[in-house]
Protein backbone atom coordinates (compact mmCIF):
# COMPACT_ATOMS: atom_id res chain seq x y z
CA UNK A 1 0.00 0.00 0.00
CA UNK A 2 1.62 3.29 -0.66
CA UNK A 3 1.35 6.63 0.75
CA UNK A 4 -1.11 8.43 -1.04
CA UNK A 5 -3.56 5.05 -0.02
CA UNK A 6 -2.60 5.25 3.48
CA UNK A 7 -3.29 8.71 3.64
CA UNK A 8 -6.70 8.60 1.63
CA UNK A 9 -7.94 5.60 3.96
CA UNK A 10 -7.57 7.65 7.09
CA UNK A 11 -8.63 11.18 5.44
CA UNK A 12 -11.14 10.02 2.79
CA UNK A 13 -11.92 13.01 1.04
CA UNK A 14 -13.86 11.39 -1.62
CA UNK A 15 -17.03 12.32 -1.13
CA UNK A 16 -19.53 16.22 -1.64
CA UNK A 17 -17.99 18.13 0.77
CA UNK A 18 -19.21 19.08 4.37
CA UNK A 19 -20.38 22.61 4.95
CA UNK A 20 -21.92 24.61 8.40
CA UNK A 21 -25.32 26.74 7.68
CA UNK A 22 -25.34 29.30 10.61
CA UNK A 23 -27.92 32.03 9.26
CA UNK A 24 -26.79 33.60 6.35
CA UNK A 25 -23.05 32.10 7.25
CA UNK A 26 -22.33 28.79 5.24
CA UNK A 27 -18.35 27.73 6.20
CA UNK A 28 -17.13 24.56 5.13
CA UNK A 29 -16.16 21.93 7.49
CA UNK A 30 -12.16 21.93 6.51
CA UNK A 31 -12.31 26.04 6.83
CA UNK A 32 -14.02 26.22 10.10
CA UNK A 33 -11.00 23.75 11.11
CA UNK A 34 -8.38 25.79 9.71
CA UNK A 35 -9.87 29.04 11.40
CA UNK A 36 -10.74 27.14 14.38
CA UNK A 37 -6.12 26.02 14.31
CA UNK A 38 -5.82 29.77 13.96
CA UNK A 39 -7.07 30.93 17.38
CA UNK A 40 -5.90 27.99 18.82
CA UNK A 41 -2.12 28.95 17.72
CA UNK A 42 -3.12 32.51 18.04
CA UNK A 43 -4.11 32.13 22.22
CA UNK A 44 -1.18 29.60 22.42
CA UNK A 45 0.90 31.97 21.41
CA UNK A 46 -0.07 34.73 23.83
CA UNK A 47 0.61 32.55 26.87
CA UNK A 48 3.28 29.75 25.80
CA UNK A 49 6.65 30.84 27.54
CA UNK A 50 9.41 31.94 24.71
CA UNK A 51 12.48 30.13 25.01
CA UNK A 52 15.46 31.97 26.73
CA UNK A 53 12.59 34.34 27.62
CA UNK A 54 14.51 35.23 31.48
CA UNK A 55 17.96 34.73 30.54
CA UNK A 56 17.26 37.37 28.03
CA UNK A 57 15.80 39.64 30.39
CA UNK A 58 18.60 38.94 33.02
CA UNK A 59 21.13 39.88 30.94
CA UNK A 60 18.78 43.51 30.42
CA UNK B 1 31.81 74.44 2.48
CA UNK B 2 30.08 72.30 0.23
CA UNK B 3 31.80 70.68 -2.98
CA UNK B 4 31.02 69.85 -6.24
CA UNK B 5 30.75 66.09 -4.74
CA UNK B 6 28.38 67.19 -1.74
CA UNK B 7 25.82 68.34 -4.49
CA UNK B 8 25.83 65.08 -6.80
CA UNK B 9 22.51 63.58 -6.57
CA UNK B 10 24.12 59.94 -5.72
CA UNK B 11 25.80 61.93 -2.62
CA UNK B 12 22.84 63.37 -1.39
CA UNK B 13 20.64 60.28 -1.74
CA UNK B 14 23.07 58.02 -0.06
CA UNK B 15 23.35 60.29 3.10
CA UNK B 16 20.07 60.26 3.17
CA UNK B 17 19.45 56.32 2.95
CA UNK B 18 22.11 56.18 5.64
CA UNK B 19 20.76 59.01 7.83
CA UNK B 20 17.44 56.86 7.71
CA UNK B 21 18.62 53.85 8.09
CA UNK B 22 22.07 53.34 9.07
CA UNK B 23 23.21 49.66 8.86
CA UNK B 24 22.72 49.02 12.51
CA UNK B 25 19.50 49.74 12.14
CA UNK B 26 18.64 47.57 8.83
CA UNK B 27 20.36 44.49 10.00
CA UNK B 28 20.38 44.96 13.89
CA UNK B 29 22.35 42.97 16.07
CA UNK B 30 19.74 42.50 19.28
CA UNK B 31 15.91 43.45 19.66
CA UNK B 32 14.07 44.69 22.60
CA UNK B 33 13.16 42.08 25.82
CA UNK B 34 9.40 42.39 24.96
CA UNK B 35 9.90 40.66 21.01
CA UNK B 36 10.73 37.65 23.06
CA UNK B 37 6.90 36.26 22.89
CA UNK B 38 5.66 33.31 20.33
CA UNK B 39 3.04 36.50 18.92
CA UNK B 40 6.24 38.12 17.37
CA UNK B 41 7.34 35.25 14.95
CA UNK B 42 4.02 35.17 12.84
CA UNK B 43 5.83 37.75 10.64
CA UNK B 44 8.35 36.22 9.87
CA UNK B 45 6.78 33.08 9.58
CA UNK B 46 5.17 34.56 6.71
CA UNK B 47 8.46 35.94 5.40
CA UNK B 48 10.03 32.54 5.18
CA UNK B 49 6.69 30.64 3.37
CA UNK B 50 6.64 33.51 1.10
CA UNK B 51 10.40 32.71 -0.05
CA UNK B 52 8.62 28.90 -0.43
CA UNK B 53 5.91 30.34 -2.29
CA UNK B 54 8.44 32.43 -5.00
CA UNK B 55 11.04 29.56 -5.03
CA UNK B 56 8.69 26.83 -5.89
CA UNK B 57 6.64 28.88 -8.03
CA UNK B 58 9.57 29.83 -10.09
CA UNK B 59 10.29 26.13 -11.14
CA UNK B 60 6.61 25.94 -11.63
CA UNK B 61 7.06 28.63 -14.23
CA UNK B 62 10.04 27.47 -15.66
CA UNK B 63 8.32 24.14 -16.50
CA UNK B 64 5.14 25.65 -17.81
CA UNK B 65 1.40 25.11 -16.53
CA UNK B 66 0.81 21.41 -17.67
CA UNK B 67 4.14 19.88 -16.54
CA UNK B 68 2.29 19.00 -12.79
CA UNK B 69 -0.62 17.37 -14.49
CA UNK B 70 1.80 15.17 -16.27
CA UNK B 71 5.02 14.42 -13.87
CA UNK B 72 5.25 12.92 -10.24
CA UNK B 73 7.95 15.46 -9.66
CA UNK B 74 6.07 18.33 -10.93
CA UNK B 75 3.26 17.09 -8.66
CA UNK B 76 5.18 17.41 -5.60
CA UNK B 77 6.43 20.79 -6.39
CA UNK B 78 2.61 21.97 -6.81
CA UNK B 79 1.53 20.62 -3.54
CA UNK B 80 5.18 22.34 -1.84
CA UNK B 81 3.26 25.70 -3.88
CA UNK B 82 0.17 25.29 -2.11
CA UNK B 83 1.22 24.09 1.22
CA UNK B 84 3.47 26.97 1.64
CA UNK B 85 0.64 29.55 0.30
CA UNK B 86 -1.50 27.76 3.20
CA UNK B 87 1.18 28.65 5.69
CA UNK B 88 2.16 32.00 4.39
CA UNK B 89 -1.92 32.99 4.83
CA UNK B 90 -2.22 31.03 8.29
CA UNK B 91 0.88 32.96 9.75
CA UNK B 92 -0.40 36.43 8.25
CA UNK B 93 -3.58 36.48 9.60
CA UNK B 94 -1.91 35.59 13.08
CA UNK B 95 0.24 38.57 12.21
CA UNK B 96 -2.47 40.85 11.17
CA UNK B 97 -4.91 39.66 14.44
CA UNK B 98 -1.66 40.30 16.41
CA UNK B 99 -0.57 43.89 15.75
CA UNK B 100 -4.40 44.56 14.97
CA UNK B 101 -4.37 43.74 19.04
CA UNK B 102 -1.18 45.84 19.52
CA UNK B 103 -2.41 48.85 17.82
CA UNK B 104 0.59 48.07 15.75
CA UNK B 105 0.30 51.69 13.92
CA UNK B 106 1.09 53.78 16.89
CA UNK B 107 4.33 55.88 17.52
CA UNK B 108 4.36 57.08 13.91
CA UNK B 109 4.12 53.34 12.18
CA UNK B 110 1.02 54.54 10.41
CA UNK B 111 2.71 53.24 6.69
CA UNK B 112 4.15 50.15 8.54
CA UNK B 113 0.26 48.88 9.18
CA UNK B 114 -1.02 50.52 5.57
CA UNK B 115 1.57 48.79 3.81
CA UNK B 116 1.00 45.63 5.35
CA UNK B 117 -2.98 46.30 4.03
CA UNK B 118 -1.99 46.81 1.10
CA UNK B 119 0.07 43.44 1.06
CA UNK B 120 -2.64 41.35 2.63
CA UNK B 121 -5.44 41.85 -0.52
CA UNK B 122 -2.71 41.80 -2.71
CA UNK B 123 -2.06 38.50 -1.51
CA UNK B 124 -5.50 38.13 -1.68
CA UNK B 125 -5.40 38.59 -5.27
CA UNK B 126 -2.18 36.19 -6.10
CA UNK B 127 -4.05 33.57 -4.26
CA UNK B 128 -7.10 33.86 -6.60
CA UNK B 129 -5.52 34.39 -9.52
CA UNK B 130 -3.13 31.21 -8.67
CA UNK B 131 -6.74 28.90 -8.16
CA UNK B 132 -7.87 29.73 -11.43
CA UNK B 133 -5.13 28.94 -12.55
CA UNK B 134 -4.21 25.41 -12.11
CA UNK B 135 -5.67 24.11 -15.77
CA UNK B 136 -7.98 21.92 -14.29
CA UNK B 137 -11.94 20.96 -12.94
CA UNK B 138 -11.20 23.44 -10.00
CA UNK B 139 -9.77 26.13 -11.88
CA UNK B 140 -12.98 26.26 -14.11
CA UNK B 141 -15.49 25.89 -11.88
CA UNK B 142 -14.28 28.66 -9.68
CA UNK B 143 -13.72 31.18 -12.68
CA UNK B 144 -17.07 30.48 -14.13
CA UNK B 145 -18.54 31.25 -10.38
CA UNK B 146 -15.92 34.39 -10.14
CA UNK B 147 -17.34 35.92 -13.72
CA UNK B 148 -20.31 36.66 -12.01
CA UNK B 149 -19.13 38.70 -9.29
CA UNK B 150 -16.51 40.29 -11.60
CA UNK B 151 -18.80 41.12 -14.28
CA UNK B 152 -21.61 42.75 -11.35
CA UNK B 153 -18.61 44.92 -10.41
CA UNK B 154 -18.55 45.91 -14.16
CA UNK B 155 -15.01 44.82 -13.88
CA UNK B 156 -15.49 42.03 -16.03
CA UNK B 157 -13.84 43.31 -19.00
CA UNK B 158 -11.26 44.58 -17.66
CA UNK B 159 -10.55 41.93 -15.75
CA UNK B 160 -11.66 38.70 -17.17
CA UNK B 161 -11.21 35.28 -15.16
CA UNK B 162 -12.23 33.16 -17.83
CA UNK B 163 -9.09 34.15 -20.03
CA UNK B 164 -6.37 31.40 -18.77
CA UNK B 165 -3.38 33.24 -20.34
CA UNK B 166 -4.84 36.67 -18.45
CA UNK B 167 -4.88 35.13 -15.14
CA UNK B 168 -1.87 33.60 -15.68
CA UNK B 169 0.26 36.55 -15.98
CA UNK B 170 -1.28 38.68 -13.31
CA UNK B 171 -0.14 35.46 -10.81
CA UNK B 172 3.26 34.76 -12.04
CA UNK B 173 4.18 38.77 -12.65
CA UNK B 174 2.12 41.09 -11.67
CA UNK B 175 1.20 40.10 -8.42
CA UNK B 176 4.27 38.59 -6.98
CA UNK B 177 6.62 41.73 -8.44
CA UNK B 178 3.86 43.89 -6.01
CA UNK B 179 3.84 41.60 -3.44
CA UNK B 180 7.91 41.31 -3.04
CA UNK B 181 8.24 45.17 -3.89
CA UNK B 182 5.69 45.65 -0.93
CA UNK B 183 7.42 43.11 1.47
CA UNK B 184 10.35 45.25 1.29
CA UNK B 185 8.96 48.24 1.72
CA UNK B 186 6.87 47.12 4.54
CA UNK B 187 10.13 45.07 6.51
CA UNK B 188 12.11 48.41 5.75
CA UNK B 189 9.68 50.39 7.99
CA UNK B 190 9.81 47.94 10.73
CA UNK B 191 13.39 48.58 10.47
CA UNK B 192 13.56 52.49 10.77
CA UNK B 193 10.51 52.20 13.19
CA UNK B 194 11.15 49.36 15.05
CA UNK B 195 8.72 46.54 16.13
CA UNK B 196 6.05 47.86 18.23
CA UNK B 197 6.42 47.98 21.95
CA UNK B 198 3.76 46.82 24.48
CA UNK B 199 0.92 49.33 25.42
CA UNK B 200 2.72 49.98 29.10
CA UNK B 201 6.46 50.09 27.17
CA UNK B 202 5.27 52.13 24.49
CA UNK B 203 3.75 55.03 27.27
Amino acid sequence: MGLTELFGAVFNLDHVGRYIHWGFIQLSVSNAIVIGLMIAIFIAALFLPFPGRRSRREGK
Amino acid sequence: MTTEIDRQWTTRLRKRVVETLPPDKLLPDTQPAYVASWIYVFGVTTLAALAIVILTGCVLAMKGPLWWHLSGTGHFVNSLHLWSVEIFFFAMVIHLWGKFFMAAWRGGRQLTWITGVVLFLTSVGAGFTGYVSQTNYDSQWISTQAKDGINATGGGAFFNVLNLGQMLMWHIVLLPLAAVALTAVHVIYVRIKGVVPPFEEGK
